[in-house]
């Protein structure tokens, strides 16, 4: 399951991003009337339809999946939070409609009707994401019900919903999905330019992805400043994980790196910074903040794998940050697109950043979580389907999702190759035009 | 009331599934068994029916599988546990549909890859299918046991059953007869090829005759609840019914009425699928598992009723939309 979700949220990060480029340019086409922007619209939405293909698939993957391995939790939790699956359904289905009326329409609608159908699948595609982030979220901090004697009852799917951790959640998912595709999209194009730098196509595909990328990764910072506050408040045994803080204390040292060891209760060989945790989530360098020891042991998730995923997200995120105001500050003095070939080389590096963020951040909430799949109410081994042989459909759903990514890679691949020889074309003729 | 309504939006997305992404699945495998000199016009011709609406068409089941886990958990989890297998089975079957497909309607280089994954296509969409009827057909022969939320039944019950079988056939005829019927309308532009795909519509409809036959007849002991239900005082209206369709859609195709053949196979998907519920009804998982000891709490159902009609008022413009911009008289 875990392997499944790893891959889906990628296919759905960039279902939420592509189109939003995809929608950008189009809207500057009509804005300008240039052809390149048309062309680069077109070509983004053949990347969107493979990847929207695939995360359909994934997804009637994913929710038959659900079932399949964790008839549990779907027994107990179907009833409260399955309104935002269904709900996520319609969004998901508009999404699909609009996206095949916005690929095969081009001859068949109205410039401004078919940009129209574009925003819809940007809006719908945003909302489909919402709503499975706060099932993910109520699994953080459940909400909606009570238990008792043993049985849920008084289940309120609104309260579920709109439960303590969605709103945090919902916000930095979404703002990760623009910052991690638009850096993705930025480091191919980045990459094409270094060969060719008055390729104007991949010039205009580079402004868009390196504006939409560096817009999104300064509010994203504050959203996860945001969340780590939300989570010290909600989980803190996830924020003292994450933190890899062991011993309850005033003026909580931040801790970067270091080896976490669950049986000395301290973080060796790691960068301390006096008072800095205590200064991050309370604005005062004296607050009190709780360590892992205020917890059964039992209740600790895996300590290492939780800060260290925290560490290299958050390291990923500050790299981006500097990109973006690497890359403002040469537009600003320059007021053209930064192609300087420094600047390009580390964007290319920085391509998988976005994603290596989102998948560590995912590690952080689920294993953060663990030994929950619903926090304080349900075990994860509880959950578990009674099917005898558990590791065999693990390993063909696993072996399903490489198969998937394995074909998404390989078109694309071809898409960009293609891309990058009829688009020196379209260049040419952008010029004698 | 609550239950029942929500019963019937699950039974309405089953349908429309059965509809579209049934056709879809047709579709392929006429693909499959495309033959003749005009092959490869008729995959053509396929691939451009499926084409704009493929993705659309295939969100119904994630619809029936939400609806089904948001209305009646206990139902949901009690059918994923005891028909674990063939459901697998299934989703492998979609994910090789899946990925043929979109392999082919997205690969900038065509060459001999492409014949490779029309094979994967057009197997998996006999496959697919096939366990799909299985598994609706296993529902309901009564042999999957639920005692206080636990399956006692194991792993295999119901659905390797003679009844079950055939209901996968009948699923894998009535799919088939679907495609063609709707083929024949696509292809308005091109009287030869209309000509095969009426061919095959004939033909596969007359195939359903029989099966259909196979179908009742097991279930006097495969699935005797089933067979009670289908002697109730309302089955020979409804036999009737779906008798009479039938036959229009077969004489529609013979004299190449298509517009109204198209509109009777629909009628008779939607009363063979209405039929089966009725017959079944108040039964998800007979015996055990019924619309009114397996669904969520009154709040759970009403806010989804709720939600179903908002969702309803966005979706079926949109849905009118797309069917008129690639399916409407102007597009051929």
């Amino acid at each position: 399951m875990a392997m499944s979700l790893a891959f889906h949220i990628i296919f759905a990060a960039l279902g939420i991003g592509m189109p939003l480029l995809m929608a950008v340019a189009e809207g500057l086409y009509l804005r300008t009337g240039k052809t390149v922007y048309l062309d680069l619209s077109k070509r983004w939405s053949r990347g969107t339809a493979i990847l929207f293909a695939v995360g359909a698939v994934s997804g009637t993957v994913l929710s038959f999946e659900l079932g399949l391995l964790w008839p549990g939790f779907m027994e107990k939790a179907g009833a409260i939070i399955g309104l935002p699956f269904s709900l996520e359904g319609f969004a998901f289905f508009t999404e699909a409609i609009f996206i095949g009326v916005y690929l095969y329409g081009w001859d068949r609608l109205a410039p401004r009707l078919h940009w129209l159908a574009g925003l819809i699948v940007v809006v719908s595609g945003i909302f489909s994401g919402v709503f499975v982030v706060t099932a993910n979220a109520w699994m953080n901090a459940p909400a909606g019900f009570k238990i008792v004697d043993g049985t849920i009852t008084a289940i309120d799917p609104i309260k579920a919903m709109l439960n303590p951790a969605s709103f945090h959640e919902v916000l930095h998912m979404t703002l990760a999905a623009c910052v991690a595709t638009g850096f993705l999209v930025a480091a191919v194009h980045a990459f094409f330019l270094r060969r060719d730098r008055d390729n104007s196509f991949h010039r205009g595909a580079l402004g868009i992805a390196l504006a939409v990328a560096s817009l999104s990764i300064p509010l994203q910072m504050l959203s996860g400043d945001f969340s780590a506050r939300s989570v010290g408040r909600l989980q803190p045994a996830k924020l003292a994980a994450m933190e890899a803080h062991y011993r309850t204390q005033n003026g909580a040292p931040l801790l970067l790196g270091g080896v976490p060891n669950n049986e000395t209760r301290t973080t060796e060989y790691a960068l301390r910074i006096p008072r800095g945790l205590s200064l991050l989530l309370a604005d005062n360098p004296n607050a009190r903040v709780i360590g892992l020891e205020e917890f059964p042991r039992g209740d600790w998730p895996n300590v290492r794998i939780v800060h260290w995923s925290f560490d290299l997200m958050v390291a990923a995120g500050m790299a981006m940050l500097a990109l973006a105001v690497w890359s403002g500050w040469l537009w600003w003095q320059r007021r053209s697109l930064p192609d300087d070939p420094r600047l390009l080389g580390a964007l290319v590096a920085a391509g998988p950043l976005g994603f290596i963020a989102i998948e560590t951040g995912w590690i952080v909430t689920e294993t953060g979580r663990q030994p929950w799949i619903i926090y304080g109410v349900m075990r994860t081994e509880n959950a578990l389907t009674p099917m005898p042989g558990i590791a065999v459909p693990f390993v063909i759903f696993t072996a399903l999702y490489i198969f998937l990514a394995c074909i998404v890679f390989f078109l694309l691949r071809r898409q960009f190759v293609e891309t990058a020889g009829t688009a020196s074309e379209t260049s040419r003729t952008s010029i004698h035009a | 009331m609550l239950e029942p309504a929500v019963a019937i939006f699950i039974l309405l997305s089953l349908i429309l599934y059965a509809l579209m992404g049934g056709a879809d699945f047709g579709g392929g495998m006429w693909d499959l068994l495309a033959a003749g000199p005009r092959a490869l016009r008729q995959r053509e011709a396929i691939a451009r029916a499926i084409g704009p609406i493929w993705e659309a068409n295939h969100v119904w089941l994630i619809l029936v599988i939400v609806l089904l886990f948001t209305g009646f958990p206990p139902a949901f989890a009690g059918i994923m546990t005891a028909l674990n297998l063939p459901l697998t089975a299934m989703l492998i079957g979609i994910v090789l549909r899946g990925s043929a497909f979109i392999f082919r309607k997205y690969d900038a280089q065509l060459g001999r890859a492409q014949y490779r994954w029309s094979t994967v296509f057009g197997l998996a969409s006999f496959f697919t299918p096939f366990l799909q009827g299985m598994i609706l057909g296993a529902l309901t022969t009564g042999q999957i046991r639920v005692v206080q939320g636990r399956v006692m039944s194991g792993f295999f019950a119901g659905w390797l059953t003679l009844f079950a079988l055939a209901c996968g056939l009948f699923a894998l005829a009535l799919f088939a007869f679907l495609a063609a019927t709707y083929l024949t309308l696509d292809t308005r532009a091109e009287p030869d090829l209309q000509n095969d795909f009426r061919r095959r519509a004939l033909c596969s409809g007359l195939a359903l005759a029989p099966i259909a036959g196979v179908v009742f007849l097991s279930s006097k002991h495969g699935a005797p609840q089933m067979y009670n239900g289908l002697t109730r005082w309302w089955a020979p209206l409804l036999l009737v019914w779906t008798s009479l369709v039938s036959v229009v859609a077969l004489v529609a195709l013979w004299r190449r009425w298509f517009a109204l053949a198209r509109i009777a196979a629909i009628c008779q998907v939607t009363l063979i699928l209405v039929g089966w519920c009725l017959a079944q009804y108040p039964n998800l998982v007979t015996p055990d598992l019924t619309v009114d000891n397996a669904h969520a709490p009154p709040i759970t159902l009403r806010l989804l009723l709720l939600a179903l009609g908002a969702g309803t008022v966005v979706l079926l413009p949109s849905l009118a939309f797309m069917f008129h911009l690639f399916k409407g008289k102007e597009s051929s």
